[in-house]
């Protein structure tokens, strides 16, 4: 990581002794901050760790009482919660593979002079500036199987989304899917503007085709700017919790964050919902890391 | 590409050219879906096929605002006649709106939650942007033991699922009292910004060059003096970016507020659908709603658009 790091003053300049030195100014910058997140962040989740291992619920006086590591192992072997985790996997994959796709595909063909290009782009984006509970909440209007417009422009009569098992998952990652392709496809149009013009230019004269220069140029040179928009996408979809409570209630596509939310405040599992909090944050800190990793090894190029 | 363009190329251009109008076309249709059915209405809403041409309405902003009951009967010609325009659109929809004993007309939940959304987006806003500023400028200019790490630190944060942090403030909020308050969820929501608006004001902070405020510590400015008087004012353009997102964020967060709040201190994301109970959901008056909520940020989205890149990547990628 580059530090652009200031001449620091010498202690018995004149400079030095006029107002704070360089060193308090700043520890008084940054050490409110990482007190605030430590107090509102950490402390929480070393409250939550001592609730972890106890069979405490919120909604009763009862007190609190030590189960030692009762609840992870309840979790761990819960059928449940591991099929929770597998819905999971199989949105991440759908939605970031969907996204990828259509992002992608729309940065490919925007890649060119196209009249009102900035205007274009800008109106693309707008859904994922939008709030997911609340634009989530109207997908449910445009997938209604008897009046909603998805049935009617695609000609299915009264097909059944979010109330059918099979397909309630997958409507939940295809209003995802349109929510955030302007994501990866604004990280890609960054990555194509990038790549330099002259070797298109050398590959047109040496010929190459259309499908050459696109594996052979453009992807490996996009690869990396795709790659943290992928592991962001994933991170953020592992997490999905709005979209899917709010589209649907079908166990087949209850998420592990609802999952996590119905235990803590549906059920009062108080205790083993700390547990299960924990093990997802393992996960998501897991994948922060990668992502952490390649952003830095992205920027110091 | 290459100078002389083959016909093909010409003509593959203008394919995709239809083929981006047409994508943009689908990804709006949503959008465009919500704005129009707040101007329906309500039995236009959701006929088969969809109403596409109408005579535009206001009655749905009017049911939003107000609180309503079903017409037994249609009202007098008298009582008609001596309403006021926003009485009668709802005289026509058949419904009336409630008043209390003194005729006061009675409001909805929607205005309170409105405002609600606002208190907390904003103050959350400047106190995430105004500690972040300090903080990324001490990462940007000192040398800080463990940099990296602090940094992942603070990144870290924000990447917990709300849920996960949610329980055990919910239990810490309930024993101190601060369930359904606006400061409760400020301090939530400043923790989950202060994260982002760091980073990405480092971003920002970096790209200033420090010789500045070396030639006004030379001038015999201080180094506060300098930070408020040079590195500031250099730096607005990235705060006003910066702030825009972390409102954005706290304006649409809905796991939280859905945890937090009830009813004083709820905000709009988990007071709209809650509106969607049992039976026929007028959506016509849902749309409202939603277009309401959503209009500052496509507005905001519009006055960001160079700052998107930046910002949706936590700054680490620049144009």
């Amino acid at each position: 990581m580059a530090t652009t790091m200031i001449t620091t003053l010498d202690r018995s300049s004149r400079a030095a002794a006029r107002g704070l030195s360089d060193i308090s100014i700043r520890n008084l910058f940054i050490i409110p901050t990482i007190l605030f997140l430590i107090v509102f962040n950490i402390f929480p989740l070393i409250y939550s760790l001592g609730y972890s291992f106890t069979d405490f619920r919120a909604s009763t006086s009862a007190a609190a009482n030590f189960v030692g590591l009762q609840n992870y192992r309840d979790l761990l072997s819960d059928p449940y919660v591991w099929s929770n985790f597998a819905i999971t996997a199989k949105y991440v994959i759908i939605s970031v593979a969907g996204q990828l796709l259509v992002g992608f595909g729309v940065a490919m063909l925007l890649n060119r002079d196209i009249p009102l290009k900035g205007l274009l782009t800008t109106l693309l984006l707008l859904p994922m500036m939008l709030s997911m509970a609340v634009v989530g909440l109207f997908w449910k209007l445009l997938y209604d199987p008897s009046f909603g417009i998805i049935n009617y422009a695609l000609g299915l009569g009264t097909f059944e989304w979010l109330s059918n098992p099979k397909m309630a998952l997958y409507a939940v990652a295809l209003t995802d899917i349109w929510m955030w392709s302007p994501f990866v496809m604004l990280l890609s149009l960054a990555g194509l503007s990038a790549v330099p013009k002259h070797l298109y230019e050398a590959a047109a004269i040496d010929r190459a085709g259309p499908f050459y220069t696109f594996f052979r140029i453009t992807l490996p040179l996009v690869a990396p700017i795709l790659m943290i928009a992928v592991i962001f996408r994933t991170m953020e979809a592992f997490k999905t919790f709005d979209l899917a409570y709010i589209l649907t209630s079908q166990p087949t596509a209850e998420l592990i964050s609802i999952r996590l939310y119905k235990m803590a405040f549906q059920e009062w599992q108080t205790g083993r919902s700390c547990a299960l909090a924990y093990i997802v944050l393992i996960m998501v800190l897991a994948i922060t890391n990668i992502y952490v990793k390649y952003l830095n090894k992205v920027k110091e190029r | 590409m290459a100078a002389v363009r083959t016909s093909s190329e010409i003509t593959f251009n203008r394919v995709a050219i239809v083929a981006v109008l047409l994508v943009t076309i689908i990804f709006l249709a949503p959008i465009y879906w919500i704005a129009s059915t707040a101007f329906k209405p309500r039995n236009l809403a959701t006929t088969i096929p969809p109403t596409v041409v109408f005579q535009p309405e206001i009655s749905p902003f009017v049911k939003l605002f107000t609180k309503r009951s079903q017409l037994r009967s249609p009202p007098s010609p008298e009582e008609y006649a001596a309403a006021p325009w926003w009485e009668r659109v709802v005289f026509n929809g058949g419904e009336k709106i409630v008043r209390d004993g003194k005729g006061q007309v009675q409001w909805s939940g929607y205005p309170s939650r409105f405002m609600n959304s606002l208190i907390v987006a904003i103050t959350s806003t400047v106190l995430a942007v105004g500690m972040g500023t300090f903080t990324a400028y001490g990462f940007s200019r000192f040398k800080v033991k463990g940099e990296a790490d602090l940094l992942f630190f603070i990144l870290s944060t924000r990447m917990l699922p709300p849920v996960v942090v949610a329980i055990p403030m919910f239990l810490m909020y309930r024993a101190v009292g601060l369930n359904d308050s606006h400061v409760g969820l400020i301090i939530l929501y400043t923790a989950f910004n202060l994260s982002f608006s760091v980073w990405l004001m480092k971003g920002f902070m970096d790209e200033i060059p420090k010789e500045y405020e070396e030639a006004a510590l030379v001038d015999g400015y201080t180094r506060m003096e300098a930070f408020f008087k040079i590195v500031l004012p250099e730096a607005a353009t990235g705060i006003a970016a910066t702030a825009v997102f972390c409102f954005i964020t706290a304006w649409n967060e809905y796991a939280f507020a859905l945890i937090m709040t009830s009813r004083r201190a709820q905000t709009a994301p988990p007071f709209i659908p809650s509106q969607v109970g049992a039976g026929l959901p007028d959506w016509t008056v849902i749309a409202a709603g939603t277009f309401l909520f959503l209009l500052p940020v496509a507005i905001f989205t519009f006055l960001l658009r160079n700052h998107l890149l930046r910002g949706m990547s936590f700054g680490a990628i620049r144009k």
